[in-house]
């Protein structure tokens, strides 16, 4: 028997699509700003394995001398990205979801078990809530992360006025850095979103507009007693 | 005649939540985009003091800039500061608009127009008798980039103190041109008479030469790199915002740090 089964409250639903074109919006004026001091690569041994960008990479996005432009759009959207989180955030605190959302003491030992089951070395997963175990550490470190952007950023926009934070994050260098990296974790969390959500399927999918999956429930047998004392 | 309230099945209920809930999510998707598309292709404010950044976002940045210097800015925050054997030897030179190649000494005088309308000319020598200031600092550049150096002149504080212009300071903003008028700056007053605001005319141990603002420049490390006017003609003091280079070309007027 098909059944409705709640899933994602209506504010989780609003933040996270309120979120996703905003961080779009960063990443990119991001990407604006960025092209002005251009330095970051992966480099090991001498060897330049990604460069941070390459001119095609620039030109296709249309990135080149837009400085000014980035940096309006990015200190006009950084208040709805900070706005929006912190939204996100008290709503999960006051209505206690943030129980099903933060790992717990099996999570990181699960979310291995989880890893290998979504690889198909392992055939069955451990039993889940919510989020299973993986996903407990991925939104949290999601917003972990989005936290550190807020900060890193602040430290960078007025390493002066917010000298603590710039220090906080081991200095005005540092504190650039860390902002870059965490949004190549942001990519990369968007990349093993979307497989993750395609091979979740419609229903999964569906929970994030309409809040609610359809599960197939056996109907319980009613079994008939008279007396009080077995019902208890 | 009113239909009995007939409970809906599951099928039905489900079909009538996901038509509300992706009509709705569809609108939501529409408007965003629409939004956007407008705020893209908003006009370019017009050309004033500032120009050459989209109407609204130029109203952003100026709201934000409110914010930012009522909650945080303060002249007690001073900037870090680092031993001066940390400052770099070769000084990075990014742009010299209004100030290339050499002056002779002889033909600058740092014209002051005060508020009486008088205007103070002052050479470089008397500029070299007044107490000096010394501050090794990380300089940053609005691209990006940063780099520890070392500067060495009068603070902005003690100038103002010693040539008497109090009553100038006390107005909103300070502007700064270069003698052929080709860069300009406008500093807010609070960030002028921070402390570790200076017109320098020494980089570690040499006057400053043709790239770096000869004869004396301003350095002012509440600000980026663009609002450290090299080669000073002229200091102006006003209640509006005087011109502003880099602010005409998009750039947010405060660029404070």
């Amino acid at each position: 028997m098909k059944v409705i089964k709640e899933k994602h409250p209506l504010v989780m639903r609003w933040t996270h699509w309120v979120n996703f074109p905003i961080l779009t919006i960063m990443i990119w004026s991001g990407m604006l700003i960025y092209w002005a001091n251009d330095e970051y690569s992966i480099t090991l041994f001498g060897h330049t394995y990604v460069r941070f960008f390459p001119d095609w990479y620039y030109n296709w996005l249309h990135i080149p001398q837009r400085l000014a432009e980035g940096m309006a759009f990015h200190f006009l959207f950084m208040w709805f990205f900070a706005l929006n989180g912190f939204f996100y955030v008290l709503y999960t605190i006051i209505s206690g979801e943030w129980r099903q959302l933060v790992p717990n003491k099996h999570s990181f030992k699960e979310a291995w078990l989880v890893l290998l089951h979504d690889l198909h070395i392992r055939k069955t997963a451990p039993p889940q809530d919510k989020y299973n175990a993986a996903q407990r550490i991925a939104y949290t470190a999601i917003i972990i992360m989005g936290f550190g952007s807020l900060v890193t950023g602040l430290a960078i926009y007025k390493p002066v006025q917010f000298n603590w934070l710039c220090w906080l994050c081991g200095g005005y260098h540092l504190a650039r850095i860390w902002h870059f990296v965490l949004t190549i974790g942001y990519v990369l969390f968007f990349l093993v979103h979307i497989v993750q959500v395609i091979l979740a399927g419609w229903n999964n999918f569906r929970s994030v507009i309409s809040g609610f999956e359809v599960v197939n429930e056996q109907p319980q047998p009613v079994i008939e007693s008279n007396n009080e004392d077995e019902k208890a | 005649m009113k239909k009995p309230e007939k409970e809906l099945t599951t099928e039905q209920k489900i079909k009538r939540r996901n038509f509300i809930s992706f009509t709705l999510f569809g609108a939501y998707a529409a408007a965003a985009y629409g939004g956007w598309r407008w705020l893209y292709k908003s006009p370019d404010e017009t050309a004033g003091v500032t120009a050459g950044a989209h109407k609204p976002l130029r109203k952003a940045l100026n709201k934000t800039e409110l914010f930012f210097r009522r909650l945080t800015f303060n002249e007690n925050h001073l900037v870090k500061t680092y031993p001066r054997e940390m400052a770099a030897k070769k000084i990075r030179h990014n742009s010299d608009i209004g100030s290339e190649g050499k002056l002779p000494p002889d033909n600058w005088k740092l014209q002051v127009k005060k508020a009486n309308g008088e205007t103070l000319q002052i050479t470089l020598d008397e500029l070299m008798k007044l107490p000096k200031t010394e501050i090794t600092y990380d300089f940053k550049c609005v691209e990006g980039w940063d780099q520890i150096s070392h500067w060495e002149g009068v603070s902005f504080r003690d100038f103002i103190k010693h040539y008497n212009l109090d009553t100038e300071a006390k107005m909103g903003y300070v502007g700064l041109e270069t003698p052929d008028k080709q860069y300009y700056v406008g500093i807010d007053m609070p960030s002028a008479i921070h402390p570790q605001t200076l017109l320098a005319y020494q980089m570690n141990d040499e006057l400053l030469n043709g790239n770096h603002g000869q004869p004396l420049r301003l350095i002012i490390p509440v600000k980026y790199g663009i609002k450290n006017l090299k080669r000073i003609g002229t200091i102006t003091f006003s209640n509006n915002r005087p011109r502003d280079y880099w602010a005409e070309q998009g750039y947010d007027y405060y660029s404070g740090l």
